[in-house]
Protein backbone atom coordinates (compact mmCIF):
# COMPACT_ATOMS: atom_id res chain seq x y z
CA UNK A 1 0.00 0.00 0.00
CA UNK A 2 2.97 2.28 0.55
CA UNK A 3 3.27 2.79 -3.21
CA UNK A 4 -0.16 4.41 -3.51
CA UNK A 5 0.25 8.17 -3.81
CA UNK A 6 -1.61 10.53 -1.47
CA UNK A 7 -5.08 11.48 -2.72
CA UNK A 8 -5.45 14.61 -4.81
CA UNK A 9 -9.17 14.58 -5.43
CA UNK A 10 -9.41 17.95 -7.09
CA UNK A 11 -6.85 16.95 -9.67
CA UNK A 12 -8.52 13.56 -10.23
CA UNK A 13 -11.93 15.20 -10.64
CA UNK A 14 -10.70 17.53 -13.37
CA UNK A 15 -8.75 14.72 -15.05
CA UNK A 16 -12.01 12.77 -15.36
CA UNK A 17 -13.83 15.90 -16.50
CA UNK A 18 -11.34 16.54 -19.29
CA UNK A 19 -11.14 12.88 -20.33
CA UNK A 20 -14.89 12.97 -20.98
CA UNK A 21 -14.83 16.35 -22.73
CA UNK A 22 -14.48 15.06 -26.34
CA UNK A 23 -17.73 13.13 -25.94
CA UNK A 24 -19.61 16.37 -25.53
CA UNK A 25 -19.48 16.73 -29.32
CA UNK A 26 -21.42 13.48 -29.68
CA UNK A 27 -23.62 13.48 -26.58
CA UNK A 28 -24.99 16.97 -27.19
CA UNK A 29 -26.29 16.32 -30.73
CA UNK A 30 -27.85 13.07 -29.50
CA UNK A 31 -29.57 14.89 -26.63
CA UNK A 32 -30.79 17.64 -28.95
CA UNK A 33 -32.18 14.97 -31.25
CA UNK A 34 -34.06 13.37 -28.37
CA UNK A 35 -35.66 16.72 -27.56
CA UNK A 36 -36.75 17.16 -31.17
CA UNK A 37 -38.10 13.62 -31.53
CA UNK A 38 -39.94 13.73 -28.19
CA UNK A 39 -41.76 16.96 -29.12
CA UNK A 40 -42.60 15.50 -32.54
CA UNK A 41 -44.10 12.51 -30.73
CA UNK A 42 -46.48 14.86 -28.93
CA UNK A 43 -44.78 15.14 -25.52
CA UNK A 44 -44.91 18.55 -23.86
CA UNK A 45 -41.79 20.29 -22.57
CA UNK A 46 -42.23 18.97 -19.01
CA UNK A 47 -42.67 15.37 -20.18
CA UNK A 48 -39.67 15.60 -22.50
CA UNK A 49 -37.46 16.97 -19.74
CA UNK A 50 -38.79 14.50 -17.18
CA UNK A 51 -37.74 11.58 -19.36
CA UNK A 52 -34.17 12.87 -19.79
CA UNK A 53 -33.84 13.71 -16.07
CA UNK A 54 -35.42 10.55 -14.66
CA UNK A 55 -33.84 8.03 -17.05
CA UNK A 56 -30.60 9.67 -18.42
CA UNK A 57 -30.09 6.91 -20.98
CA UNK A 58 -30.44 7.98 -24.60
CA UNK A 59 -30.86 4.62 -26.31
CA UNK A 60 -33.50 3.44 -23.81
CA UNK A 61 -35.39 6.75 -24.03
CA UNK A 62 -35.58 6.51 -27.82
CA UNK A 63 -36.65 2.85 -27.65
CA UNK A 64 -39.41 3.36 -25.07
CA UNK A 65 -40.67 6.50 -26.82
CA UNK A 66 -40.83 4.80 -30.22
CA UNK A 67 -42.93 1.99 -28.74
CA UNK A 68 -45.26 4.43 -26.94
CA UNK A 69 -45.78 6.31 -30.21
CA UNK A 70 -46.79 2.98 -31.78
CA UNK A 71 -49.43 2.65 -29.02
CA UNK A 72 -47.61 -0.33 -27.47
CA UNK A 73 -48.71 -1.30 -23.92
CA UNK A 74 -46.71 0.07 -20.97
CA UNK A 75 -45.08 -3.24 -20.09
CA UNK A 76 -43.70 -3.66 -23.60
CA UNK A 77 -42.20 -0.15 -23.77
CA UNK A 78 -40.80 -0.67 -20.29
CA UNK A 79 -39.35 -4.12 -21.01
CA UNK A 80 -37.66 -2.91 -24.20
CA UNK A 81 -36.20 0.17 -22.46
CA UNK A 82 -34.90 -1.92 -19.57
CA UNK A 83 -33.45 -4.55 -21.91
CA UNK A 84 -31.48 -1.82 -23.69
CA UNK A 85 -30.16 -0.69 -20.29
CA UNK A 86 -29.22 -4.17 -19.03
CA UNK A 87 -25.69 -3.55 -20.32
CA UNK A 88 -25.27 -1.17 -17.41
CA UNK A 89 -25.37 -4.09 -14.97
CA UNK A 90 -22.12 -5.13 -16.63
CA UNK A 91 -20.75 -1.59 -16.18
CA UNK A 92 -21.82 -1.68 -12.55
CA UNK A 93 -19.97 -4.97 -12.01
CA UNK A 94 -16.86 -3.68 -13.80
CA UNK A 95 -16.76 -0.48 -11.72
CA UNK A 96 -17.47 -2.20 -8.39
CA UNK A 97 -13.85 -3.27 -7.67
CA UNK A 98 -12.76 0.36 -8.09
CA UNK A 99 -15.68 2.29 -6.61
CA UNK A 100 -17.40 -0.19 -4.29
CA UNK A 101 -15.66 1.29 -1.26
CA UNK A 102 -17.50 4.61 -1.60
CA UNK A 103 -20.29 5.64 0.80
CA UNK A 104 -23.83 4.51 0.08
CA UNK A 105 -25.08 7.94 -1.04
CA UNK A 106 -22.07 8.29 -3.31
CA UNK A 107 -22.73 4.88 -4.85
CA UNK A 108 -26.38 5.88 -5.37
CA UNK A 109 -25.29 9.05 -7.14
CA UNK A 110 -22.78 7.06 -9.22
CA UNK A 111 -25.55 4.65 -10.24
CA UNK A 112 -28.01 7.39 -11.16
CA UNK A 113 -25.39 9.09 -13.36
CA UNK A 114 -23.88 5.94 -14.92
CA UNK A 115 -23.70 6.57 -18.67
CA UNK A 116 -21.72 4.77 -21.39
CA UNK A 117 -19.17 7.53 -21.87
CA UNK A 118 -18.34 7.91 -18.18
CA UNK A 119 -18.10 4.15 -17.65
CA UNK A 120 -15.83 3.71 -20.67
CA UNK A 121 -13.55 6.62 -19.78
CA UNK A 122 -13.29 5.87 -16.06
CA UNK A 123 -13.14 2.08 -16.39
CA UNK A 124 -10.34 2.28 -18.91
CA UNK A 125 -8.44 4.83 -16.84
CA UNK A 126 -8.64 2.63 -13.72
CA UNK A 127 -7.42 -0.33 -15.72
CA UNK A 128 -4.36 1.36 -17.22
CA UNK A 129 -3.46 3.25 -14.03
CA UNK A 130 -2.10 0.56 -11.71
CA UNK A 131 -1.72 2.70 -8.61
CA UNK A 132 -4.47 5.16 -7.91
CA UNK A 133 -5.82 6.22 -4.54
CA UNK A 134 -9.39 4.89 -3.99
CA UNK A 135 -10.65 8.39 -3.24
CA UNK A 136 -9.10 9.66 -6.47
CA UNK A 137 -11.02 7.00 -8.38
CA UNK A 138 -14.28 8.29 -6.91
CA UNK A 139 -13.33 11.87 -7.80
CA UNK A 140 -12.31 10.85 -11.33
CA UNK A 141 -15.64 9.10 -11.91
CA UNK A 142 -17.64 12.09 -10.68
CA UNK A 143 -15.56 14.38 -12.90
CA UNK A 144 -16.49 12.24 -15.90
CA UNK A 145 -20.24 12.03 -15.20
CA UNK A 146 -20.69 15.61 -14.06
CA UNK A 147 -19.72 16.92 -17.47
CA UNK A 148 -21.83 14.60 -19.63
CA UNK A 149 -25.01 14.24 -17.57
CA UNK A 150 -25.93 17.92 -17.05
CA UNK A 151 -25.16 18.54 -20.74
CA UNK A 152 -27.49 15.70 -21.71
CA UNK A 153 -30.31 17.50 -19.91
CA UNK A 154 -29.41 20.92 -21.37
CA UNK A 155 -29.18 19.38 -24.86
CA UNK A 156 -32.62 17.78 -24.52
CA UNK A 157 -34.03 21.15 -23.48
CA UNK A 158 -32.41 22.84 -26.47
CA UNK A 159 -33.80 20.27 -28.87
CA UNK A 160 -37.27 20.46 -27.32
CA UNK A 161 -37.35 24.26 -27.66
CA UNK A 162 -35.53 24.76 -30.96
CA UNK A 163 -37.19 21.71 -32.51
CA UNK A 164 -37.54 21.54 -36.23
CA UNK A 165 -35.25 24.49 -36.91
CA UNK A 166 -32.44 21.88 -36.97
CA UNK A 167 -31.82 20.74 -40.57
CA UNK A 168 -32.23 16.96 -41.00
CA UNK A 169 -29.17 16.97 -43.29
CA UNK A 170 -27.00 17.20 -40.15
CA UNK A 171 -27.92 13.53 -39.46
CA UNK A 172 -27.69 14.04 -35.70
CA UNK A 173 -28.93 10.46 -35.19
CA UNK A 174 -25.56 9.22 -36.40
CA UNK A 175 -23.78 11.04 -33.57
CA UNK A 176 -24.68 8.17 -31.20
CA UNK A 177 -22.97 5.33 -33.12
CA UNK A 178 -20.00 7.61 -33.86
CA UNK A 179 -19.69 8.33 -30.14
CA UNK A 180 -19.75 4.63 -29.22
CA UNK A 181 -17.22 3.81 -31.96
CA UNK A 182 -14.92 6.52 -30.61
CA UNK A 183 -15.29 4.99 -27.15
CA UNK A 184 -14.32 1.44 -28.01
CA UNK A 185 -11.80 2.15 -30.80
CA UNK A 186 -9.43 3.65 -28.23
CA UNK A 187 -9.69 0.43 -26.17
CA UNK A 188 -8.33 -1.87 -28.92
CA UNK A 189 -4.82 -1.81 -27.51
CA UNK A 190 -4.24 -5.55 -27.03
CA UNK A 191 -5.12 -8.77 -28.86
CA UNK A 192 -7.79 -9.86 -26.31
CA UNK A 193 -9.48 -6.45 -26.65
CA UNK A 194 -9.42 -6.73 -30.45
CA UNK A 195 -10.83 -10.27 -30.34
CA UNK A 196 -13.59 -9.08 -28.00
CA UNK A 197 -14.63 -6.26 -30.35
CA UNK A 198 -14.54 -8.55 -33.40
CA UNK A 199 -16.66 -11.22 -31.74
CA UNK A 200 -19.08 -8.53 -30.52
CA UNK A 201 -19.67 -7.29 -34.08
CA UNK A 202 -20.15 -10.79 -35.52
CA UNK A 203 -22.38 -11.91 -32.64
CA UNK A 204 -24.46 -8.72 -32.89
CA UNK A 205 -25.16 -9.56 -36.54
CA UNK A 206 -26.00 -13.20 -35.70
CA UNK A 207 -28.30 -12.20 -32.81
CA UNK A 208 -29.94 -9.28 -34.61
CA UNK A 209 -33.20 -11.23 -34.92
CA UNK A 210 -33.65 -11.30 -31.13
CA UNK A 211 -35.74 -8.58 -29.39
CA UNK A 212 -34.08 -5.17 -28.87
CA UNK A 213 -31.65 -5.34 -26.00
CA UNK A 214 -31.69 -9.13 -25.65
CA UNK A 215 -29.52 -9.63 -28.73
CA UNK A 216 -27.18 -6.94 -27.41
CA UNK A 217 -26.70 -8.69 -24.07
CA UNK A 218 -26.13 -12.10 -25.71
CA UNK A 219 -23.59 -10.66 -28.15
CA UNK A 220 -21.76 -8.70 -25.44
CA UNK A 221 -21.65 -11.75 -23.18
CA UNK A 222 -20.20 -13.97 -25.93
CA UNK A 223 -17.61 -11.31 -26.75
CA UNK A 224 -16.60 -10.89 -23.10
CA UNK A 225 -16.05 -14.66 -22.78
CA UNK A 226 -13.95 -14.64 -25.96
CA UNK A 227 -11.79 -11.76 -24.69
CA UNK A 228 -11.14 -13.31 -21.27
CA UNK A 229 -10.39 -16.70 -22.84
CA UNK A 230 -7.93 -15.11 -25.28
CA UNK A 231 -6.16 -13.40 -22.38
CA UNK A 232 -5.98 -16.68 -20.44
CA UNK A 233 -4.52 -18.61 -23.39
CA UNK A 234 -1.98 -15.87 -24.15
CA UNK A 235 -0.86 -15.94 -20.51
CA UNK A 236 -0.54 -19.76 -20.62
CA UNK A 237 1.51 -19.56 -23.80
CA UNK A 238 3.90 -16.89 -22.54
CA UNK A 239 4.15 -18.72 -19.21
CA UNK A 240 4.95 -22.00 -20.97
CA UNK A 241 7.65 -20.38 -23.11
CA UNK A 242 9.71 -19.37 -20.10
CA UNK B 1 -50.79 11.14 -29.01
CA UNK B 2 -49.37 9.33 -26.00
CA UNK B 3 -51.78 9.13 -23.07
CA UNK B 4 -50.30 11.02 -20.04
CA UNK B 5 -50.93 8.15 -17.60
CA UNK B 6 -49.18 5.72 -19.96
CA UNK B 7 -46.29 8.14 -20.41
CA UNK B 8 -45.69 8.85 -16.74
CA UNK B 9 -46.05 5.19 -15.70
CA UNK B 10 -43.49 4.14 -18.31
CA UNK B 11 -41.06 6.97 -17.55
CA UNK B 12 -41.09 6.54 -13.77
CA UNK B 13 -40.85 2.74 -13.94
CA UNK B 14 -38.07 2.99 -16.54
CA UNK B 15 -36.22 5.44 -14.28
CA UNK B 16 -36.50 3.21 -11.21
CA UNK B 17 -35.64 0.03 -13.14
CA UNK B 18 -32.66 1.67 -14.82
CA UNK B 19 -31.42 2.95 -11.47
CA UNK B 20 -31.61 -0.56 -9.98
CA UNK B 21 -29.70 -2.01 -12.95
CA UNK B 22 -26.98 0.62 -12.56
CA UNK B 23 -26.87 0.26 -8.77
CA UNK B 24 -26.83 -3.57 -8.77
CA UNK B 25 -23.23 -4.73 -8.36
CA UNK B 26 -21.81 -1.38 -7.31
CA UNK B 27 -24.49 -0.91 -4.71
CA UNK B 28 -25.09 -4.32 -3.22
CA UNK B 29 -21.58 -5.82 -3.36
CA UNK B 30 -20.00 -2.76 -1.74
CA UNK B 31 -16.43 -3.49 -0.66
CA UNK B 32 -16.53 -7.23 -1.27
CA UNK B 33 -13.92 -8.34 -3.79
CA UNK B 34 -14.72 -10.45 -6.82
CA UNK B 35 -12.70 -13.57 -7.70
CA UNK B 36 -9.84 -13.31 -10.19
CA UNK B 37 -11.73 -15.01 -13.05
CA UNK B 38 -14.60 -12.53 -12.69
CA UNK B 39 -12.21 -9.59 -12.80
CA UNK B 40 -10.58 -10.99 -15.95
CA UNK B 41 -13.99 -11.08 -17.66
CA UNK B 42 -15.14 -7.67 -16.46
CA UNK B 43 -12.11 -6.04 -18.07
CA UNK B 44 -13.73 -6.69 -21.45
CA UNK B 45 -17.23 -5.38 -20.70
CA UNK B 46 -16.79 -2.03 -22.46
CA UNK B 47 -15.10 -3.37 -25.55
CA UNK B 48 -17.78 -6.11 -25.75
CA UNK B 49 -20.91 -4.00 -25.19
CA UNK B 50 -20.12 -0.95 -27.33
CA UNK B 51 -19.39 -2.70 -30.68
CA UNK B 52 -22.49 -4.88 -30.18
CA UNK B 53 -24.53 -1.73 -29.53
CA UNK B 54 -23.13 0.08 -32.59
CA UNK B 55 -23.35 -2.72 -35.17
CA UNK B 56 -27.15 -2.58 -35.69
CA UNK B 57 -27.04 1.23 -35.68
CA UNK B 58 -24.53 1.21 -38.56
CA UNK B 59 -25.87 -1.72 -40.58
CA UNK B 60 -29.50 -0.73 -39.93
CA UNK B 61 -31.93 -2.13 -42.51
CA UNK B 62 -29.24 -4.38 -44.02
CA UNK B 63 -29.75 -6.74 -41.06
CA UNK B 64 -33.39 -7.32 -41.99
CA UNK B 65 -32.74 -7.87 -45.68
CA UNK B 66 -32.81 -4.20 -46.72
CA UNK B 67 -30.16 -2.13 -48.45
CA UNK B 68 -26.85 -1.30 -46.80
CA UNK B 69 -26.14 2.42 -46.50
CA UNK B 70 -22.53 2.76 -47.76
CA UNK B 71 -22.26 6.34 -46.44
CA UNK B 72 -22.88 5.20 -42.85
CA UNK B 73 -20.64 2.17 -43.16
CA UNK B 74 -17.72 4.21 -44.53
CA UNK B 75 -18.18 6.95 -41.91
CA UNK B 76 -18.22 4.34 -39.15
CA UNK B 77 -15.04 2.69 -40.47
CA UNK B 78 -13.29 6.07 -40.73
CA UNK B 79 -14.23 6.82 -37.11
CA UNK B 80 -12.98 3.39 -36.06
CA UNK B 81 -9.62 3.83 -37.78
CA UNK B 82 -9.11 7.35 -36.44
CA UNK B 83 -10.05 6.35 -32.90
CA UNK B 84 -7.74 3.35 -32.97
CA UNK B 85 -4.73 5.17 -34.45
CA UNK B 86 -5.21 8.67 -33.01
CA UNK B 87 -7.78 9.64 -30.40
CA UNK B 88 -11.39 9.97 -29.45
CA UNK B 89 -11.72 13.53 -30.69
CA UNK B 90 -10.38 12.52 -34.13
CA UNK B 91 -12.87 9.66 -34.28
CA UNK B 92 -15.86 11.89 -33.53
CA UNK B 93 -14.77 14.80 -35.72
CA UNK B 94 -13.56 12.63 -38.61
CA UNK B 95 -16.58 10.31 -38.51
CA UNK B 96 -19.16 13.10 -38.64
CA UNK B 97 -17.13 15.07 -41.23
CA UNK B 98 -16.96 11.97 -43.46
CA UNK B 99 -20.70 11.47 -43.12
CA UNK B 100 -21.52 15.07 -44.11
CA UNK B 101 -18.98 15.09 -46.94
CA UNK B 102 -20.26 11.84 -48.48
CA UNK B 103 -23.89 12.93 -48.08
CA UNK B 104 -23.08 16.17 -49.90
CA UNK B 105 -21.21 14.37 -52.69
CA UNK B 106 -23.50 11.38 -53.30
Amino acid sequence: MSNVPAPDMKRAFWAGWWACAPFVFAAVPFGVLFGVVARDAGLDLLETMAMSIVVIAGAAQFTALALLVDQAPVFLALAAGLAVNLRMAMYSAALQPHLGHARLWQRMAMAYLMVDQAYAVAGQHFEVTPVMHPMDKVAYYFGAVLLICPLWIVATFTGAVVGNAIPPALSLEFAAPICFIALFSSMLRSLPHQVTAGVAVIAAILFSGLPTGVGLICAAFAAMLAGAETERRLALRSGGAK
Amino acid sequence: MIDPVTFWTTTLALGIGTFLIRFSFLGFLGRRTLPEWAMRHLKYVGVAVLPALVTPMVLGPALTGGALDPVRLISALVALGLGWRFSVIWAIGGGMATLWLLQALL
